[in-house]
């Protein structure tokens, strides 16, 4: 069976400063990290790949730095790794992203191997929309299997797979035929340690790198920023809040003013019975 | 000279082509997500968001319905505000599966051309939404808190919180309709009902066949699990990094008891693994808006305070004086929540133990 994830690196942004006047994202603030979500995707992939055998590929959209996510996932386990960057992909929404990816993993059933299995996270940190799994799906024209909590059996002579999706309210089981698009949730399982035999690989470990003229029939207009229909028009800081009021005085007179704004209402306090 | 010139004539002409089909495109459309008797609150959240962008661009809102068996729903969009509701309404469509709405769904824009198109940022709208938008290669906007029109232009402007809630961003979509967008739960404000209201239901039936569709449900379980009961509680007792480990945040425990209220908590309290996502109040969690909010050594990222600024009351203690939670909190306290809080719940007991002497 051959797994393919798609990963990307993002600004760590839970430490993220914003430079106060342009409120750009101030990249010495952050470092580059493997988005904490597709780290459980490549995890799910190659523990599918020690149950059922087979091979992992990675596969990633960004600048050159990229390669140390690319290694970052080669000590997780996976077997090969590709980037595709070039600078026409710069700008990318979500509809060029899954229409680039979606055409390197093209290119890889071509020249490696048929993909069976697509594996993404939920999201990613930075972009926060989760539209990207479902995009290459339909791209792929693949069914979409989104917020996967469980893979509980794949057949590898019929292709068939059988996951648990995450609802509001508890799960569904479905049963799908491969090849699938999944995005996992982090529930899915734990990031385990990398190996040491993992370790020295992904030390020496070289990924592939495509630019737009190695990917052969990609339309250059639906790539980057021209082939994005939403644009950001303006950033602003979130809407001032109100309030600002801070009890002051003794320990003892602050709770008092505090429990006697709980007490105003005791219809809202649902004493035990 | 010449040459630029005509290049120059060209682009204009492109531009015209382009805001000519755009121009094609008319009407909001909201997704009616569906639970079989009810509609998801979120719906009715976007009719009424809807209806301020239809009144202002001066079309016609309407929900697209589909299920099995879910004609009485059409009403309760219309008197939500809906003028007209697009109805799909066949067997196959029994539970949400992303395959089949897909296609329901792009079979319709395709034939009516919406202009905006409006899902809940749910588990099945993000994924619907997801889907439509690459099939007609639209623009979506995903967890949108704040929309509005530039009528010029008719334009949306979908706003969100980007950079891990950091900051705030408008995306617009000008090559492409519709213009979509998934909007968070409890943002938006739903009408009232009226049932007074009519509007015209237009029946659509999908070619669609059971044997065409690879994904199919075995089961669905409904989970016994523990709830957090975030979103019907009056009062909340959240806590944060502030309480440095996972016994410090029995303090939160601790208080809600003696409330009867609910526990939340910030990203960092759920991802040190004090407490379970399901508590998680912000971006990446449940928004929540009760009577009353008690955030105890939370320092208020925005990532948090999307997520629950629009309390009624909100209460925060914190030792950092500078902690942006005190902005938004109506009271403050600057103090030692491992000194206060016990002493809040002593006094709190007290209070509530004379109330039974006096009945």
């Amino acid at each position: 069976m051959h797994i393919l994830v798609c990963v990307k690196q993002v600004p760590d942004t839970k430490n993220a400063k914003l430079d106060p006047v342009t409120h750009n994202l101030d990249r010495r603030s952050t470092t580059a990290i493997t988005n904490p979500y597709d780290t459980h995707a490549v995890e799910e992939a190659v523990r599918l790949k020690e149950r059922y055998g087979g091979s992992v590929t990675v596969l990633t959209m960004g600048p050159p730095q990229a390669v140390s996510t690319m290694k970052h996932c080669v000590q997780l386990g996976a077997d090969r790794a590709f980037i595709i960057s070039d600078r026409a992909f710069a700008g990318a929404d979500t509809l060029a992203t899954s229409y680039s990816l979606a055409c390197a993993i093209e290119k890889i059933t071509r020249e490696v191997a048929p993909v069976d299995l697509v594996v993404c996270g939920k999201m990613t940190i930075d972009g926060d929309t989760g539209q990207v799994g479902p995009g290459i799906a339909r791209r792929l024209d693949i069914p979409p299997l989104t917020g996967i909590i469980k893979i509980e059996s794949i057949d590898p002579s019929t292709g068939e797979i059988v996951v648990h999706r995450k609802l509001d309210d508890g799960y569904e089981i479905l049963k799908s035929q491969l090849p699938c698009l999944i995005t996992v949730d982090k529930s899915i399982n734990q990031v385990r340690r990398a190996s040491m035999p993992n370790m020295i690989r992904a030390a020496r470990f070289n990924p592939v790198m495509w630019s737009v003229k190695d990917i052969e029939g990609i339309d250059t207009t639906k790539l980057g920023l021209k082939g994005s229909p939403t644009i950001v028009s303006k950033v602003f800081p979130p809407p001032k809040p109100q309030g600002g009021k801070k009890i002051e005085g003794s320990v003892a007179e602050q709770v008092k003013e505090i429990a006697n704004l709980l007490m105003a209402r005791p219809e809202w306090i649902k004493k035990k019975a | 000279m010449e040459a630029i010139e005509e290049r120059r004539r060209q682009r204009e002409l492109e531009k015209q082509r382009l805001l000519e089909a755009l121009s094609q495109y008319r009407g909001v459309w909201v997704f009616i997500e569906q639970r079989g008797e009810s509609i998801h609150p979120v719906s009715l959240e976007l009719l009424g968001a809807g209806r301020k962008l239809a009144d202002k661009l001066g079309i016609e809102l309407s929900g697209v319905l589909i299920g099995d068996q879910v004609r009485p729903l059409a009403e309760t969009a219309i008197a939500y505000g809906a003028d007209q509701v697009y109805l799909i309404d066949q067997p196959i469509f029994r539970e949400y599966r992303s395959e089949t709405f897909m296609k329901a769904f792009v079979h319709v824009a395709e034939k009516y051309k919406p202009e905006i198109c409006l899902f809940g940022s749910t588990i099945n709208g993000k994924d619907l939404a997801s889907a439509v938008a690459t099939d007609l290669k639209a623009g979506l906007t995903a967890d949108t808190t704040v929309l509005d029109v530039n009528v010029e232009e008719r334009l949306l402007e979908a706003s969100r919180p980007a950079f891990g809630g950091n900051i705030m961003a408008t995306i617009l979509c000008k090559t492409a309709r519709p213009q979509m967008a998934t909007v968070r739960p409890r943002v938006m404000r739903a009408l009232d009902p009226d049932y007074s209201r009519t509007g015209k239901i237009i029946e659509e039936r999908v070619e669609i066949e059971e044997n065409q569709i690879k994904t199919k449900i075995i089961e669905i379980v409904k989970e016994v699990q523990e709830k957090a009961n975030l979103e019907e509680a009056d009062i909340i007792v959240a806590g944060g990094k502030g309480l440095g480990d996972a016994k410090g945040f029995q303090l939160v425990h601790q208080l809600a008891e003696v409330l009867g209220a609910s526990v939340g908590a910030s990203r960092d309290a759920v991802e040190a693994g004090w407490i379970s996502h399901a508590h998680q109040v912000g971006q990446t969690g449940v928004t929540v808006t009760p009577k009353i909010y008690i955030a105890i050594g939370i320092s208020g990222a925005v990532q948090h305070t999307v997520g629950m600024q629009n309390s009624g009351t909100i209460i925060a203690i914190n030792k950092d004086p500078n902690a942006p939670i005190f902005n938004f909190a109506t009271l403050g306290i600057v103090g030692d929540a491992f000194e206060v809080v016990p002493k809040l719940i002593e006094e709190i007991k007290a209070n509530l133990y004379k109330e039974v002497q006096h009945v």
